[in-house]
């Protein structure tokens, strides 16, 4: 596989990461020196195994659904970079 | 003073030899005078820390102290402490200030002890030299030109320049171990769900598990105890009988199995760092360990599985820092796209971007079956590697990190090199098992080597025995650097 640099764009905007052309020079070099390290694990026979997600085999713990939690709402939006009456501000998304 | 264990110090306190205000004071003011040169602390707030302390005097003064009460502690600052700022080593999170505290940090407060600070680290713990932090290089203790390891650096620098009594650290890949070894300290990552990730900012949650950094394995021990247990806000969290992590240091170490892997001691690794290994290993024997040969045939697939799994999940933990709810934001931008792509291009480092990027790669559309997949069958074999070695010997060890420190700034510019210094760490996280690093010795340029412990699931207790047992008889973990 070979990366090109429109991967790295596409990539970039999927990432929403906004990159200058010369900072997209600069990714697509470095990872394709990963992806080079990266690549030897296609040379492995995986045939038969089980994916591994997690060290531990665990169930989903369940609850009783019943309120856990109190509102702190004013606390948790003191750290927000912009609020207005309880609401967090972003551009306008819909005319 | 600055080199007694947690048990001395707790005595004192007990005792009322000392206070905790006093203890707190003469922290702080070490911190002042060595930390504009180590850089090891990001964040301190002495008064909160003194008022910490205050508590800790009451407290004890009505005979409640518990073993950690009173004692100055360094938390990683990747732990969320409610009114301490928590920055992870970004500049995203450069003037956020915690509205709660991490299950870490609430065990240690519930415990008496004091918070003296927010430890330095690579940004987001993606790193192996505490080089891609945004507040500034760490400097490693023992030599203020070479690195202190990653991404824990700022707490290895900060215990092994007895800036504190000890630390926490997080590891995903080494980050505990790898410094503790760079830097003659030890530290301990334990079993994966031991320790409750609530609060603890996110880098890969399936690999992620946080642990104490500290000047001996006894001190782990009394540490492990406060930060281990069930908690019900991690998902992960095992639930198990508490138990005490100290409860067999005493044991002799007659008949224990010690396997070796043939994988750890061959190409890559440095003579020096062989050569303290060898030493130790020679200590176990005349211990009473017998040596049994092993293989772990899969782990060289370590790192490469390491690099898709990793940056995979960090690609999907860090989409949560949009620039809307906390952390920065752009000054200027149009749309919201624009405010999304500004704010995380201007708060993120080349090395998160990086790895945000590789993420994003491989969990997009026509290469998740190649890489993420490929690389869960792959982790499963690493794992299997193990479960098959444990029939046949007790714990593994052998080296920590393949060389002793190296300089600031000479793997810069290359990733893939300094992915390379987390080779022996890296498979233990794949796996889940819990591993350690103690100090064992010197290499060539007079810098600390570690000797990696490994254990099988939940068998912390024995590793901190098998370690302890190695300080009573060696004084590796017990030398300062100069001028310390």
């Amino acid at each position: 596989m070979s990366l090109t640099t429109d991967d790295v764009k596409k990539v970039a905007s999927l990432a929403r990461l906004a990159m200058t052309d010369a900072e997209i020079q600069a990714a697509h070099a470095q990872m394709s020196s990963i992806f080079g390290l990266i690549e030897e694990m296609q040379a492995v026979n995986t045939d038969g195994i089980e994916p591994m997600a997690h060290a531990q085999d665990l169930a989903q713990r369940l609850r009783e659904d019943v309120v856990s939690e109190t509102s702190q709402r004013e606390l948790f939006q003191s750290v927000a970079p912009q609020v207005e009456r309880g609401l967090y501000l972003v551009p306008q998304v819909i005319e | 003073m600055i080199n007694s264990s947690l048990k001395q110090l707790s005595g004192q306190l007990a005792a009322k030899k000392i206070s905790s205000v006093e203890l707190t004071q003469f922290y702080l003011d070490r911190i002042n005078k060595l930390n504009p040169e180590l850089n090891a602390y990001i964040t301190l707030n002495a008064e909160t820390s003194l008022g910490q302390a205050r508590a800790a005097d009451a407290r004890l003064a009505q005979g409640k102290g518990e073993a950690l009460t009173g004692i100055p502690f360094a938390q990683k600052d990747i732990f969320c402490a409610k009114g301490w700022r928590t920055t992870c080593g970004s500049k995203m999170l450069e003037t956020f200030v915690s509205p709660y505290d991490a299950h870490v940090i609430s065990q240690f407060n519930n415990a008496g002890a004091v918070n003296l600070g927010k430890t330095n680290m690579d940004e987001f713990a993606m790193g192996s030299s505490n080089e891609t932090s945004y507040f500034g290089k760490v400097k490693n203790p023992w030599n203020l030109k070479a690195v202190p390891g990653g991404s824990s650096g700022g707490t290895a620098a900060a215990v092994a320049a007895r800036l504190c009594a000890a630390a926490t650290g997080t590891d995903t890949g080494g980050s505990i171990r790898q410094p503790a070894a760079l830097c003659g300290i030890s530290g301990l990552k334990p079993t994966y769900g031991v320790v409750s990730r609530y609060g603890m900012i996110a880098f890969a949650s399936s690999l992620d598990q946080a642990g104490p950094m500290a000047r001996s394995a006894e001190d782990l021990a009394l540490m492990l105890n406060v930060m281990a247990g069930f908690d019900e806000r991690d998902s992960t969290s095992l639930q198990r009988d508490k138990e005490d992590y100290s409860r067999s240091l005493e044991q002799p170490l007659q008949g224990l199995r010690i396997g070796l892997p043939r994988e750890f001691f061959g190409e890559g690794l440095s003579a020096d760092v062989g050569k303290a290994v060898a030493a130790a290993i020679d200590e176990y024997k005349k211990l009473g360990a017998t040596i049994v040969d092993i293989s772990l045939p899969n782990s060289r697939l370590s790192i490469p599985v390491y690099y898709v799994l990793a940056p995979a999940e960090a690609s999907s933990n860090l989409s949560r820092f949009d620039g809307v709810r906390y952390g920065h934001r752009a000054a200027e931008y149009g749309d919201l796209a624009q405010m999304y792509e500004k704010s995380r291009s201007e708060g993120f480092g080349e090395e998160v971007k990086r790895r945000i990027m590789i993420g994003t790669y491989v969990l997009s559309h026509g290469y998740y079956d190649a890489y993420y997949l490929k690389a869960q069958k792959i982790r499963r074999l690493i794992a299997q590697d193990f479960v098959e070695a444990y029939k046949h010997c007790d714990v593994i060890m052998g080296p920590t990190s393949p060389t002793t420190a190296f300089n600031l700034g000479e793997k810069g510019d290359d990733p893939v090199q300094m992915y390379l210094s987390d080779i022996y760490t890296i498979a233990v996280n794949l796996a889940g098992l819990p591993g350690m690093s103690i100090p064992c010795g010197f290499g060539a340029n007079g810098m600390p080597v570690g000797l990696q412990i490994v254990g099988n699931y939940f068998d912390e207790a024995r590793m901190l025995n098998v370690a302890h047992q190695y300080q009573l008889a060696t004084d590796h973990h017990v030398r300062a650097p100069q001028g310390i």
